[in-house]
């Protein structure tokens, strides 16, 4: 029972060195990428629905004691986020199949991106601090070389800055890392959060606090660290742009929560109020820079930053209530924002650009096309009734009963400025006249099924995450819980050694 | 020494953010070198400096003074991957200087493609 806890690792790096093994087979290679991130995906399911029936489950590696080996551990949050990487991890699979150009396609596209895969979930699943450092650089690994793929002048651009600025948040993860053990002793994290209040030094961990702050607020792309990501997600192909703001500045997000949760709960005055003043710059900045895009990629890049704030908000408020709309918003967030890339790709391969200024006339010769972006784009605003609408509403609600006045107006307001901006694609591509005078584009047959299948898929997602939100707060409530209270957490990874 | 390797630490941070900040690529890459040789020297001073203690201690009562072997165990995973990336970075600087044609690093703008 407790391997499953194994098998979101193992499917992906099965499946990426098989495909390894067909290098000069490009139509094997496609078949192993679709399987492994179909495997993923099921035994994601089956971790969650497990975790969600027994609880949270640890797992021991070659059954040495927690404190000393390496502990895999899913509780309701891992699981959740695991199983949103298997369903994005095969949805972008599948849209890459058309997508994708052969060059690439030959040159190893699919084993990085199942290694990307298998990293995400190593991340989600570890209970180490230090296997958290090294997951992430599987999967910085893969996302640079996905991200040079094609060699293009405009990628290189992009990826020096992604790359210099990534791997200077390692150093100081690392360092981070090096000081949090010299100081406690231990890098398990339930150990950890046994320890370091024992310790007495606030002070201390504060300051190891805002080191990690700085490391994962790099990598999550939070107010004054962002630099790198809209200069950088809109370079590669459209695929590769997509499984990046799914998945990459989640994990940071994901170790944000999981470490002040869990760790840096000893001064919460001062290190969630910091939290709440970075959610807000970050919502307030990433909102703004949208506005002033007019190319989609990059106008979506920026939203990615201000969706951001919105998470932090929640973990800053730090109440049930607040991480249960923080893991909402975080699946909501994730396939809205993906189905977003996902149509802004069909309409550069309807019309050949993603420039707004000569995009135009689909909503006449595609309705089809602008209803798939008009529904993620409004429950990206948070209209009623998607998804977008119940989370925001539950952070809200949490904001004014936490008594954040402030904060929570900011948040409503940056809402508003994001529908302002989807308004601008909506107008710009979808309702005015095309003024370029080239034959549109038709897709037909195979192309057209998938293209419009990925999409598809996730805009009904949107759609069924609004209309079933009450079981899925029930579902996020629980997973809060097990946030706010660790004691579960704890026992379940040192069993009887508390 | 602890202090001897605590003054060569700050002077590697110190040095590899200096670095890190100018515009030539190849003084990024020797900035993002030090930064780890920084953080390597780091763990590696906290996990304590015991010399002529043996690595292996009783089970049964008190041990000895020995060396903690967990940071050790931690730079050997942390140089491995930092010398893999360190691989592809050059790789990759070398790439943009081909592509870019200099390796002042504010001639390189991210063009809306």
């Amino acid at each position: 029972m407790h391997h499953l806890l194994v098998l979101p690792i193992l499917v992906p790096l099965i499946a990426a060195g098989a495909a390894l093994l067909a290098w000069r087979q490009r139509r094997m290679q496609r078949w192993l990428g679709l399987a492994g991130a179909a495997g993923l995906l099921a035994v994601a399911v089956m971790l969650l629905v497990s975790v969600a029936n027994n609880g949270i489950l640890a797992l021991q590696i070659g059954d040495w004691p927690a404190p000393f080996g390496i502990t895999l551990v899913a509780d309701l949050f891992s699981a959740v986020m695991v199983t949103v990487t298997g369903l994005m991890g095969a949805v972008v699979m599948v849209y890459s199949l058309v997508s994708m150009d052969p060059a690439r396609e030959s040159f190893g596209y699919y084993p990085l991106l199942l290694i990307l895969l298998m990293g995400v979930s190593g991340a989600f699943l570890t209970g180490d601090l230090f296997n958290l450092y090294v997951w992430f650089e599987v999967l910085l690994i893969a996302s640079f070389v996905l991200l040079v793929l094609g060699g293009e002048r405009a990628q290189l651009a992009g990826a020096i800055k992604y790359f210099t600025l990534n791997l200077i948040a390692s150093a100081l993860f690392l360092s981070a890392v090096g000081i949090l053990y010299s100081v406690a002793g231990t890098l398990n994290l339930a150990d950890l959060a046994v320890q370091l209040p024992r310790l007495g030094q606030p002070g201390l961990i504060t300051v190891l606090a805002m080191l990690f702050l700085v490391a994962f607020g790099i990598k999550a792309a939070i107010f004054p660290l962002f630099f790198w990501l809209p200069d950088s997600y809109h370079t590669p192909p459209l695929p590769v742009t997509t499984i990046f703001a799914a998945l990459l500045t989640k994990v940071g997000v994901y170790a944000l929560v999981r470490t002040f949760t869990l760790l840096f709960t000893q001064d919460i005055a001062y290190t969630h109020t910091l939290l709440l003043v970075l959610a807000g710059l970050t919502m307030v900045t990433g909102v703004l820079g949208a506005v002033a895009q007019m190319e989609m990629r990059r106008l979506l890049s920026f939203h990615i930053i201000s969706q951001i704030g919105y998470l932090l908000l929640g973990l800053g408020l730090y109440t049930p209530l607040a991480l249960a709309a923080t893991l909402v918003f975080m699946v909501h967030v994730i396939i809205t924002k993906s189905a977003l890339f996902l149509v802004s790709g069909i309409v550069h391969r309807l019309q050949g650009t993603y420039h707004l200024k000569q995009l135009g006339g689909l909503y006449q010769s595609h309705l089809g096309v602008a209803l798939l972006f008009l529904l993620p784009a409004l429950s990206l605003a948070g209209l009623p009734p998607l998804s977008g609408f119940w989370a925001k509403f539950a952070l809200v609600r949490a904001g004014l009963e936490a008594g954040q006045y402030a904060i929570t107006a900011v948040g409503l307001g940056v809402s508003v400025l994001t529908l302002f901006s989807m308004t601008k694609i909506w107008t710009e591509a979808f309702w005015k006249p095309r003024t370029v005078q080239e034959p549109v584009r038709v897709l037909q047959g195979r192309e057209r099924l998938l293209y419009f299948l990925p999409a598809l898929t996730l805009v009904g997602l949107t759609v069924l995450l609004g209309v079933l939100a009450e079981p899925i707060f029930t579902l996020a409530t629980a997973a809060a819980q097990q946030l706010i209270d660790p004691s579960a957490y704890i026992q379940t990874v040192l069993g009887g050694a508390l | 020494m602890e202090i001897l390797l605590a003054v060569v630490i700050g002077g590697l941070y110190a040095a590899g953010f200096y670095m890190v900040m100018r515009r030539s690529m190849v003084k990024v890459i020797i900035g993002l070198v030090l930064l780890g040789h920084a953080a390597n020297l780091l763990i590696f001073t906290v996990g304590g400096l015991n010399r002529g203690a043996p690595a292996l201690v009783p089970v049964e009562g008190a041990a000895p003074a020995a060396t903690d072997p967990v940071p050790q165990a931690l730079i050997l995973t942390a140089i491995v991957i930092g010398f893999g990336i360190q691989a592809f970075a050059l790789v990759l600087f070398k790439r943009v200087y081909q592509a870019v044609g200099s390796v002042d690093l504010d001639k390189i703008r991210t063009p809306d493609t």
